[in-house]
């Protein structure tokens, strides 16, 4: 049932990416979609697919999917049900080190922004988890959240203290500290892709340890696991996954809190369906919000990161107001 | 002979413990933040010795250094001073409040809500309205924003977890439509809503910041002085106050908006400057102890002397370049903060 259930949301999915390259600005038929591809005779409609829609389409699915597994992936480890790497401080992380490395540095090139991207959601992320989890209760909700909280405004102060400071950046950094996948292209997303598909192939991998985790970390020891390893390999994935997706997209707020919750709710708590799901779920959601952005104020867009930050508040204000932990 | 003082009033009710020791504290800070506001307006691109800055103070001093005194530099220090320490107090009392150390007006999400009113009026008002306006814009933000927290949060009554937790969210997307804003908007509003979310006090002047600030300042911390003995109350937790016969919803009610309406000021006028109101409180504590009749004022002047400090190093770190203040507050203030969180790991 559920694998059933799984193949139809993969052909959402695809439907949701047909629908985000067919609609836009330009409104452009299927048949010449397809013929983009076949018979290329660069028209402008042929163009706007194969240069803009496309990746951007892509990246959209890449990118949701990605922030969707890390999300779960945190809840999980952190036994915190508003984790995600927007809470957490990871996105704020990575987009710091990705503008200080095309500013600062002046580093160019996707690849090794790539890698900036991955150091910072890498440091921001150690820094919260080893914080949140000192002390004898270990890991609270309120001790991880405010450290994310804190990492996250620290990060922002310094990248808005250096676009004021650098004049040139200014309008170059302003699109990273709000997430969008519009004005990419296909290079950027071949890029990060190696990154996002390692972390997925270990968050599948780990699916089955995160069941045995997610009952508690004395009952999982108890039982035999390794909880540290698995932890350690969880976090890795999450670095990957987050990392690599700032360096796509920018800091994209709130996907990892609510596709995880949406999945749990669909198919229960069993993670090895939970992380392909969140997956699926993810890259729908940031196509379909990335789609919809582009309604709200035609002809010009809204970053598809305030779409899914409108969106995610009334989630996160239900979880938050229900309390209860992950498990 | 007893080392404590004690003062006691009936009308208005009012009772307070003061150890000697914490008096000659807060006499000597207060010392300290004058002797830093007399040095920090002394340096510039023309270094005016202390001596000459207290002469033009009192219009004894060179012409032209008065001018340079009193008209240009004074005021941003004062605004510094009044800032520093609405934002410490703001702070101390949500601290009391929430009964968790870490809490702060710009976590809970206080400083973004008046961001984002600020950015609001920039984006739909600026060239018809006056700029003063802007701090309006600011503060009906900020209570917008509480508004919104306290009905979200409540639930059978107010729990501070659910406070902290609803605030960083709402935070989060408030921030992010500001942007969205920005982003939109031509290149000038863009940087000024910029240098407004850092958190920056270049330019300040007599009549537009401190004449707007001042009044507010001068009502509400002394008002907040007043409630000292509930701040110490709701800090042993609901139960314990409740028992004590405390009225505590009312009571959370009343401090949460004083905390928000000098957070929300203070905002209104510098900008977000972050992490002020966690820091300042903190110092304090350990300096004087929980007592909030004590812990404020020198909150308030710890507060105060660190954005003068703060707002020295942006001014000359880079000369001539004047980066904003609010990008040192949170250099200094998150890895505190940190060892804060490592200090605290077993409470």
């Amino acid at each position: 049932m559920r694998i059933v259930f799984l193949i139809f949301s993969l052909f959402v999915l695809l439907g949701a990416v047909a629908c985000s390259i067919a609609f836009g600005v330009t409104d452009i038929p299927f048949a010449k979609i397809v013929e983009a591809f076949t018979h290329f005779d660069a028209s402008q409609e042929q163009l706007i697919v194969r240069t803009a829609r496309v990746p951007r389409a892509l990246i959209a699915a890449a990118v949701g999917g990605s922030l969707a597994v890390a999300g779960t992936l945190m809840q999980v480890i952190t036994r915190n049900p508003i984790a995600s790497p927007s809470t957490y401080g990871v996105n704020a992380g990575a987009a710091f080190f990705v503008v200080l490395a095309s500013g600062l540095l002046g580093i160019d090139g996707q690849a090794p922004l790539t890698w900036a991207g991955l150091i910072g959601a890498g440091a921001s992320g150690a820094i919260v988890f080893v914080l949140g989890s000192l002390g004898r209760d270990g890991m609270t909700p309120v001790k991880l959240t405010l450290a994310g909280a804190t990492i996250a405004a620290f990060f922002f102060s310094l990248t808005q203290g250096y676009m004021l400071a650098d004049g040139r950046m200014f309008d170059q950094v302003l699109v990273w500290m709000v997430g969008s996948v519009a004005g990419r292209n296909l290079d950027q997303l071949l890029n990060v892709l190696p990154f996002l598909g390692i972390g997925l192939v270990i968050a599948l991998l780990l699916s089955r340890h995160l069941n045995v985790l997610a009952m508690g970390d004395d009952l999982a020891k108890g039982l035999g696991q390794s909880t540290a390893r698995i932890k350690g390999l969880a976090s890795l994935a999450i670095i990957l996954l987050a990392g690599a997706s700032v360096a796509a997209a920018g800091p994209i707020a709130f996907v990892g809190i609510i596709v995880p919750h949406v999945v749990r709710y669909l198919v229960g708590g069993d993670y090895r369906w939970i992380v392909p799901y969140s997956a699926v779920f993810g890259a729908i959601l940031l196509v379909g919000a990335d789609l919809g952005s582009r309604y709200i104020a035609m002809p010009s867009e809204i970053p598809v990161g305030v779409a899914t930050a409108i969106l995610g508040v009334p989630f996160f204000v239900y979880i938050a107001r229900k309390g209860r932990r992950v498990g | 002979m007893n080392k404590y003082t004690t003062l006691r009033l009936d009308k208005p009710r009012l009772s307070f413990l003061m150890e000697r020791r914490s008096l000659l504290l807060t006499l000597g800070l207060a010392v300290l933040c004058l002797a830093v506001m007399v040095i920090s307006v002394g340096i510039g691109s023309k270094w005016i010795p202390p001596l000459e800055v207290i002469r033009s103070v009192f219009g004894r001093g060179d012409a032209l250094n008065e001018v340079v005194v009193t008209k240009l530099r004074m005021p941003r220090i004062v605004i510094a001073v009044l800032v520093g320490a609405s934002l410490a107090v703001a702070g101390a009392v949500l601290q009391g409040l929430v009964r968790n150390p870490l809490a702060s007006p710009d976590v809970i999400g206080v400083t973004e809500g008046a961001s984002l009113g600020a950015v609001l009026f920039l984006y739909f008002f600026y060239g018809t309205l006056s700029i003063r306006w802007m701090p309006v814009g600011a503060i009906i933000g900020a209570f917008a924003i509480t508004a919104l927290l306290y009905a979200l949060a409540w639930k059978k009554g107010m729990s501070p977890i659910r406070l902290v937790l609803i605030g960083t969210g709402l935070s989060a997307a408030f921030k992010s439509i500001a942007y969205m804003l920005i982003i939109s908007s031509p290149y000038l509003l863009s940087v000024k809503s910029i240098t407004f979310m850092t958190g920056s006090i270049y330019g300040a002047s007599w009549q537009n910041d401190v004449a707007a600030l001042l009044p507010w300042v001068a009502v509400l911390l002394p008002l907040t002085w007043l409630q000292a003995r509930h701040v110490n109350v709701q800090s042993l937790g609901e139960e314990v106050a409740g028992s004590a016969g405390a009225n505590v919803q009312r009571q959370q009610l009343l401090l949460l908006l004083l905390s928000v309406a000098l957070a929300g000021a203070a905002v209104a006028i510098g900008g977000a400057i972050s992490f002020i109101g966690l820091i300042a409180p903190h110092m304090a504590r350990k300096l004087v102890g929980p007592s909030f009749g004590v812990l404020m004022p020198v909150s308030a002047l710890l507060g105060a002397i660190v954005l003068l400090v703060a707002d020295i190093v942006a001014r000359t770190a880079f000369y001539p370049q004047d980066v904003a203040a609010g990008v040192f507050t949170a250099a200094v203030g998150a890895p505190f903060f940190l060892f804060l969180l490592y200090k605290q790991r077993n409470s």
